[in-house]
């Protein structure tokens, strides 16, 4: 018998993230070409250059960033790529622009799961697509078991402000209604419930989509909106309070108006949270002339995830930086912002 | 949605409140016990829609605000170990000890977990052989049973990484300590219906009888505690001092009887100590001798920690229904959710937390 001597090759077709992924080297690369270009390709980001050369169109330019830490990575109703193209398309539109470019910067946890990885990268190229904008320059990093938690997903993004509108959360105005784009507290919800350690089981999904064509389509129609915020973190509670706080406001909202699906409720009873701190991903809150209302609730419904947009309540002279709720008794109570946590890490 | 709504219908709630103001010619001090009734009575401004001679004063029950300052120190002491996994409900991870909270523990490394339920962490023992997991046992006798089966299966199967620290506490003793203060104000109770779901209400005809209250057991919603608070002041009209149901649909005479005899096969009653309060005779409950293997505070070996409450804080008197909460100086001031110096400004289940949130400028709404 005899031996044939084997040169030994390095592994390279790898399940999992490794280091070796992260360093700039063979692996790396192994990484771009097997995992992000076929799903992020672009004539910017095919270049591979280290930026993107812009060309913008003329007019102001709105800039955001955000960072995404969500577990699980995979919830119902999304995982963490969509959300984090989502999460800043909506950061873009909210201010009046029209969403452009993106960034993407990755921080791998060694061990990741590659699969999962490409799963999340795709969900990513959807939904730019979907929403209309480029990813035209990335970045990523891997880091030891253990230093982060899978993976977390940094975006940035420009938009051109479109010309005649000015929202800004300093614009309300005593007698303008404020409208929410649907049912509260759906994203968080569906995270909390999808978490290892509550033991039941629900049929909430994430409500986590782009809301820039509705945006322009309401823009389009009444461009003298005052203000509009997407009501992430703290849900629509916390929006509503800095809104008030930054226009030295009131603002009443009435407890019958405000959507929220039965399930939701069902878990937010169960948990003892109240549904207006809960996060939202696909959800906007606006505030508009008394007059301008209706018309934009109408174009609202004309969208799938808008559909159940209603008044929820009103911008008053009383109680400024305060808001305040009519109970479905008569009485009234504050909607303050939550305090700290209610449970870990929901985008 | 079914087994809520129909407890927060308006009209409902507008014909109970009509005959509460047709059947009250004076003034009336009721004490709703449980934390939870105050908050729902704030949540839905009930005490807004009272009429005025309705007074309604908050009890003490709340397990996180009457858990005594040196079983928070320990549990800090307990929790910072490495080879620990402190498991709690999430309301205690807030409550300020002298120095730190469970927050901070765990921003130190400390592995401290928020459970649902203390089976849950029975199961983190379970996962865990090689650790020690320790659940913060609070409450009233609506935890005690789970508390219990926890220790119990624990013993059943041999879990020995598991302990627990035990700060249990019973509605009739402090109802008795707050009856036979010279302070005293409270004419009639809402009992607590989840409390009563468990222990029954057979236990409050004495008090009734001694202290010639009306106490009746009420559940949380709006339409309950409308309901609840009808019957209290029928009763105290009729100068009836007798124990009246309004929580059928949960509570009878005996209570769960299962749950009892848990509770009865891990336990024994005991003296405790209420933050606030002080020692109410009888008003406790630690574990029997056959369980004292799953006590965490002997397991641990931790010191007895006696840290000063801040003088500012009037929780005792605010816990005993003599003050409330915003007519203390610090209220909103000095004391804050964000910067409590009670544990009353702490739980959600907290009469200053609930004014704090839902109340803070009642006079102007």
């Amino acid at each position: 018998m005899t031996i044939v001597p084997v040169c030994p090759s390095p592994i390279m077709q790898h399940e999992t993230v490794q280091m070796a992924h992260g360093a700039g080297g063979r692996l790396s690369q192994t990484l771009m070409q097997r995992v992000f270009m076929p799903h992020l390709n672009n004539a910017f980001l095919d270049l591979l250059d280290d930026q993107a050369k812009l060309d913008l169109p003329s007019g102001r330019t709105a800039f955001t960033t955000d960072t995404y830490v969500v577990s699980p990575v995979f919830f119902p109703g999304g995982n963490i790529g969509e959300l984090a193209v989502n999460g800043t398309v909506n950061d873009l539109a909210v201010g009046g622009a029209r969403p452009m470019y993106l960034s993407a910067g990755f921080v791998l946890e060694e061990g990741f799961s590659l699969t999962e990885l490409e799963t999340i990268v795709r969900s990513m190229a959807d939904a730019a697509r979907k929403a209309g904008v480029m990813i035209v320059t990335g970045d990523t990093k891997v880091v030891g078991k253990g230093q982060c938690d899978k993976i977390f997903i940094n975006t940035s993004g420009v938009g051109i402000i479109r010309e005649g509108v000015d929202l800004s959360c300093r614009n309300l105005q005593p007698g303008d209604s404020i409208i929410l784009s649907g049912t509260a507290g759906d994203h968080g919800m569906a995270i909390m419930t999808s978490r290892e350690g509550l033991s039941f089981q629900s049929q909430i999904t994430s409500d986590c989509a782009a809301l820039n064509g509705m945006i322009a389509a309401v823009l389009d129609a009444v461009p003298a909106i005052h203000t509009m915020r997407d009501p992430t973190r703290g849900g629509v509670a916390a929006t509503l309070n800095e809104l008030a706080v930054s226009s030295g406001v009131g603002i009443e909202i009435y407890e019958t108006s405000i959507p929220v699906k039965p399930e939701v409720r069902g878990a937010c009873e169960l948990l003892g949270i109240d549904p207006l701190h809960v996060a939202n991903e696909g959800k906007l809150v606006l505030a508009v002339a008394a007059e301008d209302a209706e018309r934009v609730i109408d174009v609202m419904r004309s969208f799938d995830h808008s559909r159940d947009a209603v008044i929820i309540g009103s911008v008053v002279n009383d109680h400024p930086g305060m808001v305040v709720m009519r109970t479905a008794f008569g009485s009234r109570r504050i909607i303050d912002l939550p305090l700290g946590e209610q449970l870990p890490r929901i985008c | 949605m079914k087994y809520i709504d129909e407890y927060r219908d308006p009209q409902l709630a507008r014909n109970l409140l009509a005959e509460i103001r047709r059947k009250t010619t004076r003034h009336w001090t009721i004490m709703e016990i449980c934390g939870g009734q105050t908050h729902s009575i704030l949540r839905n401004g009930i005490d807004q829609l009272l009429p005025d001679s309705i007074e309604l004063v908050h009890g003490p029950g709340c397990p996180v605000c009457v858990t005594p300052l040196e079983s928070i120190e320990r549990a800090l002491l307990i929790a910072a170990g490495k080879e620990v996994i402190f498991t709690s409900f999430g309301d205690m991870l807030r409550v300020p000890g002298s120095s730190k909270d469970l927050f901070m523990v765990r921003s130190e490394g400390g592995d401290v977990r928020i459970v649902f339920s203390p089976l849950d962490a029975l199961q983190i023992a379970r996962d865990n052989p090689q650790k020690e997991v320790v659940f913060f046992a609070v409450g009233f006798e609506t935890t005690a049973p789970a508390n219990a089966m926890a220790v119990y299966q624990a013993a059943r199967e041999g879990i020995e990484n598991f302990s627990v620290i035990v700060s249990q506490v019973m509605v009739p003793p402090a109802m008795h300590a707050i009856l036979s203060s010279p302070e005293n104000r409270v004419q009639g109770f809402l009992a607590a219906g989840h409390v009563c779901a468990v222990m029954g209400y057979a236990e409050y005809e004495p008090v009734a009888r001694e202290f010639h209250v009306p106490i009746v057991p009420t559940g949380f919603e709006p339409v309950d505690l409308l309901a609840g608070i009808l019957k209290t002041v029928e009763l105290l009209e009729e100068g009836r001092a007798e124990v009246v149901n309004r929580y059928g649909r949960v509570v009878s005479r005996e209570g769960n009887r299962a749950a009892r005899d848990t509770i009865k096969k891990v336990f024994e009653v005991t003296d405790r100590q209420w933050r606030g309060i002080g020692l109410i005779p009888g008003s406790g409950l630690s574990l029997k001798e056959d369980y004292t293997r799953f006590d965490a505070e002997k397991k641990f070996n931790v010191a007895h920690f006696y840290a000063g409450e801040s003088p500012l804080c009037r929780s005792g008197s605010v816990l005993q229904g003599i003050m409330k909460p915003d007519a203390c100086p610090a209220f909103a001031k000095e004391c804050t959710p964000e910067h409590p110096l009670g544990a009353t400004m702490v739980s959600s289940e907290g009469a200053c937390a609930a004014y704090y949130n839902y109340h803070r400028t009642a006079y102007s709404l």
